[in-house]
């Protein structure tokens, strides 16, 4: 085991997060607090509760998880795209290092990051509600789960893709509308029953299910399922990153 | 003393269909500065990103101190540093910090007193809080040259080291190379400017087309191939070579003013000694004479030409 260059690669990665410091942790703060304000506020005024819970508490978890999910991916997926584009991916392929522990330094750091936001989130909620967390030890296994998955995903999407364009694709595209129509803002038991199937196709509604359960004690789906369903994604992720690194696809020639 | 470097039946087929590398068999000694010449689009560089494991080969064995660099890849790569072809830098960080981050990736601990020792070298301490965007394209030449000396490297590779770099920071780098030399490091360098291979190398290697097509000491490869030219300034211009002379290569320069003779240093005679009392015996007296010796850049042109068989 590399250790020196796991921490190489894990402290270079949070040098950056600090450099970008504003853009990193403001600007997740200033987004929570504008949701606060239209989504507790002025749907909050008419939806009292949903599910018994207070409906501005109802959406921390959904929150928290929106931000977990867009930064974890975007977070791991620029780390390991921008050496390839700058070329200084040279010095990673070249040194004596297992590509293990490539992925432990860049998703370690990636998750690393995206739980520090979730939890500066959570801080800031707790600023605009009562919040009262019910199995505190499940929160932060999901919250840790979560992050590791999709920065694993991200990792995945930083080395499949050839251009920025590619790099925000999925996380713009597909994980932000998923985190949106994945019961972040609404329980899905509000919906009708057709749409209340197809919502239980998207894999976010696990996620949130299962982080809103550990805050309140209850979801929409049971929790053994989502914390299968989590796992059936990190085992996807774990999959595909090590088939690149067996097969040196887009990493060598 | 087995090569530290040793690369058998080494071929590279891209999945472009580009044959890279043919059969290459390459053998380098401890402590020696080996430069590989060649002309663009040789197999230089996938030769030298073969061997420190960023092209994977398609057949063929490369060991490193007597490491596998495949199947034993850590310790092999732990031994070398590459400097490469393109100015690959991060933009944001630190001289130092980009450093000290290759010394960690290759898994030693921290050693500020080296990186200074390193920075210092180089010519770069003074830089070593500037951010590498701020520096100018040669000083980031030194970075990544900084970056491979990081990890105390017993081999070094030097893709193109001294492409557009201007006349001081080349200095430099020679001097750093022999320093390296020196220490007991092994340098292996590509370069197209021969001149460089002229003043740093102990062997050269020619490589074409993804073949290796000679490798020799340098100053054996200069004697056995370097052509000598004697020049005759004639006291009175010559219309002609005279009947008597037609044996020997010669050949009249402008204005038949000078005669030229082409002779082979390996030959057991030169044939100068004959010459000049044949052309006593004709009458032809000269003022003065001068001899050259062909540079390896002209040998260099002659073994790539050779081997096309374009030119004549």
């Amino acid at each position: 085991m590399n250790l020196p260059a796991v921490l190489a690669i894990y402290r270079f990665e949070m040098a950056r997060f600090w450099r970008t410091a504003l853009q990193s942790i403001v600007a997740p703060v200033i987004a929570t607090s504008l949701y606060f304000v239209v989504f507790g506020a002025a749907i909050g005024a008419r939806v009292q509760t949903v599910d018994g819970i207070p409906y501005g508490a109802f959406i921390v978890p959904g929150l928290i998880m929106l931000s977990l999910l867009t930064q974890s991916i975007s977070n791991a997926a620029f780390g390991i795209y921008f050496p390839r584009f700058a070329g200084t991916i040279y010095e990673l392929l070249s040194a004596p290092i297992a590509p293990f522990e490539v992925v432990l330094g860049y998703v370690g750091a990636a998750a690393t990051k995206s739980i520090f936001i979730g939890l500066v989130i959570l801080a800031t909620a707790a600023l605009f509600v009562p919040l009262h967390i019910e199995h505190p030890f499940w929160m932060v296994a999901f919250l840790l789960l979560t992050a590791v998955t999709f920065s694993l995903f991200g990792f995945v999407i930083g080395l499949w893709a050839d251009g920025f364009e590619k790099l925000q694709l999925v996380p713009l595209l597909i994980v932000t509308p998923l985190t949106f129509l994945g019961g972040s803002f609404y329980s899905i038991e509000m919906l009708p029953p057709f749409w209340h199937a197809v919502s239980l196709a998207n894999p976010v509604v696990y996620l949130v299910s299962a982080f809103r359960w550990a805050f309140f004690g209850k979801g929409d789906v049971a929790v053994g399922v989502s914390i299968a369903v989590t796992f059936g994604f990190l085992a996807l992720c774990l999959g595909l990153v090590t088939w690149i690194f067996r097969t040196g696809y887009r990493l060598k020639s | 003393m087995p090569p530290i470097v040793s690369i058998e039946n080494l071929s590279k087929v891209y999945a472009s269909g580009l044959h890279a590398l043919k059969d290459v068999n390459l053998a380098i000694d401890k402590g020696e500065i080996f430069a590989l010449l060649g002309p663009n689009g040789a197999g230089k560089s996938t030769l030298i990103n073969t061997v420190c494991g960023i092209v994977t080969p398609s057949s063929g064995t490369i060991r490193v101190g007597g490491h596998d660099n495949r199947s034993d890849y850590r310790a092999a790569r732990r031994m070398i540093g590459l400097v490469p072809q393109e100015l690959t830098t991060d933009a944001f960080e630190k001289v130092w910090d980009t450093v000290s981050f290759s010394r960690g990736l290759f898994g030693l601990g921290k050693n500020p007193d080296h990186i200074e020792r390193v920075l210092k070298d180089l010519s770069l301490y003074e830089k070593r809080d500037n951010r590498i965007m701020q520096l100018s394209g040669g000083m980031k030449r030194r970075v990544l040259i900084a970056k491979a000396l990081a990890h105390e490297p017993q081999v070094l590779f030097l893709d193109e080291p001294t492409a557009g770099v201007d006349v001081e920071l080349r200095q430099d780098m020679w001097r750093l190379v022999r320093r390296l030399r020196d220490q007991g490091v092994t340098v292996i360098l590509t370069t197209h400017y021969i001149e460089e291979a002229e003043e740093m190398a102990d062997r050269v290697g020619v490589i074409r087309k993804g073949e290796i097509i000679l490798v020799e000491d340098k100053v054996e490869l200069m004697r056995k191939l370097g052509k000598k030219q004697l020049t005759l300034h004639l006291a009175e211009p010559l219309a002609a070579l005279p009947e008597s002379l037609a044996g020997y290569a010669l050949h009249l320069g402008p204005g038949g003013r000078e005669i030229v003779y082409t002779y082979d240093t390996q030959r057991e005679r030169t044939g100068i000694t004959r010459l000049l009392t044949d052309l006593a015996a004709a009458g032809i007296g000269f003022t003065d004479l001068d001899t050259q010796q062909s540079s390896l850049e002209e040998i260099f042109v002659d073994l790539v030409r050779g081997h096309t068989g374009a030119a004549p």
